[in-house]
C-alpha cells in the first residue's frame, strides 16, 4: 500500500464526525491531565519548597521536612509509568477501593510525580530572590508567611517561569503512557482511527505532530506570560533594545 | 534626660563560636540621634541589625514599649511596625511599583487587624445571644477601601515630599540609587515609627547620590525622629548625631557627643580609627 492511499484513508476517516468526537475526547483527556497534574504539582512543589525554606525551629517542620524528602525521593526514583501502573493496579486495589474513574488516578499520579519535580525547581526559585527582600517585609513588621506570599513567591515564580514551562512540556508528553491505565488519550485515540484499515504509520505521524502543535502552543503562551510578568524587571527592555538596535549581545 | 525608648541590657550575640557583640548596655531616648562607629568586623551592623530583631540575641535583653522583645515568645512583628530599618541594598519590593511598595504594608496590616476585629465581633454577638450582661461590639473605624485610600493618600504625600511623586507608578528597577534610597526611608516611615534604623544608608551609592539622601535623613532627625545610624560619612555623623558610639570588638570603645568624640577622642584605638577616616 502506498502513502498516498493510507494518506486519503487516515483523513478520510478523519472527516467522519464520531472518529473527529473521538480524537477530540483523548485529546482533551490528555490536556485535562496535564494541566491539572501540572497544577497540583506547582501547589505541592511550592508547599515542598517553603517547608523545606522555612526556618527549623520547631519539630513538626523538621518531621515535615524528613517527610518531604522521602516522597520526593520516591517519585523522582520511579518512572511515571511505574507509578501509574503501581498506583492503579495495586495501590487501589489493596485499600479496596474500586470504580475510581482511570482519568482521576491519572491526574492525581501526574500532580504528585510533578509536584516532587517542581519542589526542586521552586526551591531554586525561591534560593534566587535576594534575602534583602525577606528582611526588608520582615523589618516593616509583616510575618514570614505575608512576605513569603505577597514578595517572595511572586518573584520566585517569575524567576521560574521558563524552568516550570518546562515541566508543562515534559507532563505534556508523558501523557502518552496513560493508556496503559486504561485512559482514553490521545494515543488510543489515533490507534482507534487508524485500526479499521490496518494502518498504524499515519496515526503515530499525526500523533507526533499534534504533539509538536500543542508542545509549540505552550511555549508560546509562556512566553507571553513572561514577557506579562517581565515588567518590573530591567532585562526584558535590554532584550527590546537589542533586537531593535541590534546592540552586540556582549554589549 | 528623656523618656527611654530602646534599652538594650546586657545585648550578647553570637555566631556559632564567634562572640560579635560581648554584653552591650546602652539606652536610646527620645528624640535622640545615636551615630554608631566603628572599623569593618566591629559589630556595629550586628548591633543594629540585633535592635529590631533581625539577627536574634543570643543573650541580654532588649525593652521595647515595655516588653522585652529579645525574647523569642515575643510577637516581633508587634514591635517591628514601631522599628523601622533603611538598608544599605535599598531592598525595595523588586515586584511592586515605587506606590505599591509604600502602600502594602500599611495596607495588608491595616487589613488584618480589621479583619481580626471582625472575628472577635462575630464571637462578641454569638456569646451576647447566650448571656445576660451583654458586651460591646468593638469599633472597626475603618473600612477596606478607607485603609487602601489611607494608605495611598500618605504614599502621594511622602512621594511630593521626596519630589517622586511622578514615579509612582514605575518599578524600583527603572529608579537610581538614590532614588531607590529616598524610597526606602518614606517606605519606613510610612509604618509611623518610632524609631528608624540606618544600615549604611549611603555606602552602596554612586558618590554624587550620597548627599540627596543624607539631606532627607537630616531633614528627618531635625524633625524629631528618633534614630540610630551605622554610616562611614563622618562629616554627617558629626552633623546629625546627638550621640556617638564608637564599637570596636563587640564592646562599645567610647561613647560622648559628637564635639568629645572627634575633638578629644581619649581610647587609642578610636585615636587610631579617626586618623585613618579623617
Amino acid at each position: 500500500m502506498d502513502w498516498s492511499t493510507k494518506f486519503n484513508q487516515f483523513f478520510g476517516a478523519l472527516s467522519v464526525e464520531k472518529w473527529q468526537a473521538l480524537l477530540m475526547q483523548g485529546l482533551w483527556n490528555t490536556v485535562k491531565i496535564a494541566v491539572l497534574g501540572l497544577i497540583i504539582g506547582i501547589l505541592v512543589g511550592t508547599i515542598i519548597a517553603i517547608i523545606g525554606a522555612a526556618p527549623k525551629n520547631k519539630w513538626p517542620l523538621k518531621v515535615l521536612d524528613k517527610i518531604c524528602a522521602v516522597y520526593v525521593a520516591l517519585f523522582r526514583g520511579t518512572p511515571m509509568v511505574v507509578q501509574l501502573l503501581v498506583a492503579y493496579y495495586v495501590l487501589l486495589p489493596a485499600i479496596g477501593v474500586v470504580g475510581v474513574d482511570s482519568v482521576t488516578v491519572g491526574i492525581i499520579v501526574f500532580g504528585l510525580n510533578s509536584g516532587a519535580y517542581v519542589s526542586e525547581i521552586m526551591r531554586g526559585g525561591l534560593n534566587s530572590v535576594d534575602v534583602g527582600q525577606m528582611e526588608a517585609g520582615r523589618s516593616l513588621g509583616m510575618s514570614y508567611s505575608q512576605t513569603m506570599i505577597r514578595i517572595v513567591i511572586p518573584q520566585a515564580i517569575k524567576n521560574i517561569l521558563p524552568t516550570l514551562g518546562n515541566e508543562f512540556i515534559t507532563l505534556i508528553k508523558e501523557t502518552s503512557v496513560l493508556s496503559m491505565i486504561s485512559v482514553y488519550d490521545l494515543y488510543c485515540a489515533v490507534v482507534a482511527i487508524g485500526a479499521p484499515f490496518y494502518d498504524k504509520v499515519m496515526p503515530f505521524l499525526f500523533m507526533a505532530i499534534i504533539y509538536i502543535g500543542l508542545v509549540l502552543l505552550i511555549t508560546l503562551l509562556i512566553k507571553l506570560l513572561e514577557r506579562a510578568l517581565g515588567k518590573s524587571d530591567r532585562r526584558t527592555s535590554l532584550v527590546k533594545k537589542r533586537k531593535l538596535f541590534g546592540i552586540r549581545k556582549g554589549a | 534626660m528623656s523618656e527611654v525608648l530602646l534599652k538594650v541590657i546586657g545585648l550578647n550575640k553570637k555566631f556559632g563560636e564567634n562572640e560579635v557583640l560581648k554584653s552591650i548596655t546602652t539606652d536610646i531616648c527620645v528624640g535622640e540621634k545615636v551615630v554608631v562607629l566603628g572599623p569593618s568586623g566591629s559589630g556595629k551592623s550586628t548591633f543594629l541589625r540585633c535592635l529590631n530583631c533581625m539577627e536574634d540575641p543570643t543573650g541580654g535583653s532588649i525593652i521595647f514599649q515595655g516588653e522585652d522583645i529579645a525574647d523569642v515568645k515575643v510577637d516581633i512583628n508587634k514591635h517591628r511596625e514601631n522599628i523601622g530599618m533603611v538598608f544599605q541594598q535599598f531592598n525595595l519590593f523588586n515586584n511592586k511599583t515605587v506606590l505599591q511598595n509604600i502602600t502594602l504594608v500599611p495596607t495588608v496590616l491595616g487589613l488584618k487587624k480589621m479583619r481580626k476585629k471582625m472575628t472577635k465581633n462575630f464571637w462578641i454577638k454569638f456569646t451576647n445571644l447566650f448571656t445576660k450582661n451583654k458586651k460591646e461590639l468593638l469599633v472597626i473605624e475603618a473600612t477596606a477601601k478607607d485603609i487602601k485610600k489611607q494608605a495611598t493618600d500618605e504614599a502621594y504625600k511622602l512621594l511630593d515630599r521626596i519630589g517622586l511623586a511622578d514615579k509612582a507608578d514605575v518599578y524600583p528597577s527603572t529608579l537610581s540609587g538614590g532614588q531607590k534610597q529616598r524610597v526606602a526611608i518614606v517606605r519606613a516611615l510610612a509604618m509611623h515609627p518610632k524609631v528608624i534604623l540606618f544600615d549604611e544608608p549611603t555606602s552602596a551609592l554612586d558618590p554624587e547620590m550620597v548627599g540627596e539622601v543624607l539631606d532627607l535623613i537630616k531633614e528627618l532627625a531635625d524633625e524629631g525622629m528618633t534614630m540610630v545610624i551605622v554610616t562611614h560619612e563622618m562629616g554627617f555623623a558629626r552633623e546629625v548625631a546627638t550621640r556617638v558610639l564608637f564599637m570596636d570588638e563587640g564592646i562599645i570603645a567610647e561613647e560622648g557627643t559628637p564635639e568629645e568624640l572627634f575633638n578629644n577622642p581619649k581610647s587609642p584605638r578610636l585615636q587610631e580609627f579617626l586618623s585613618k577616616v579623617l
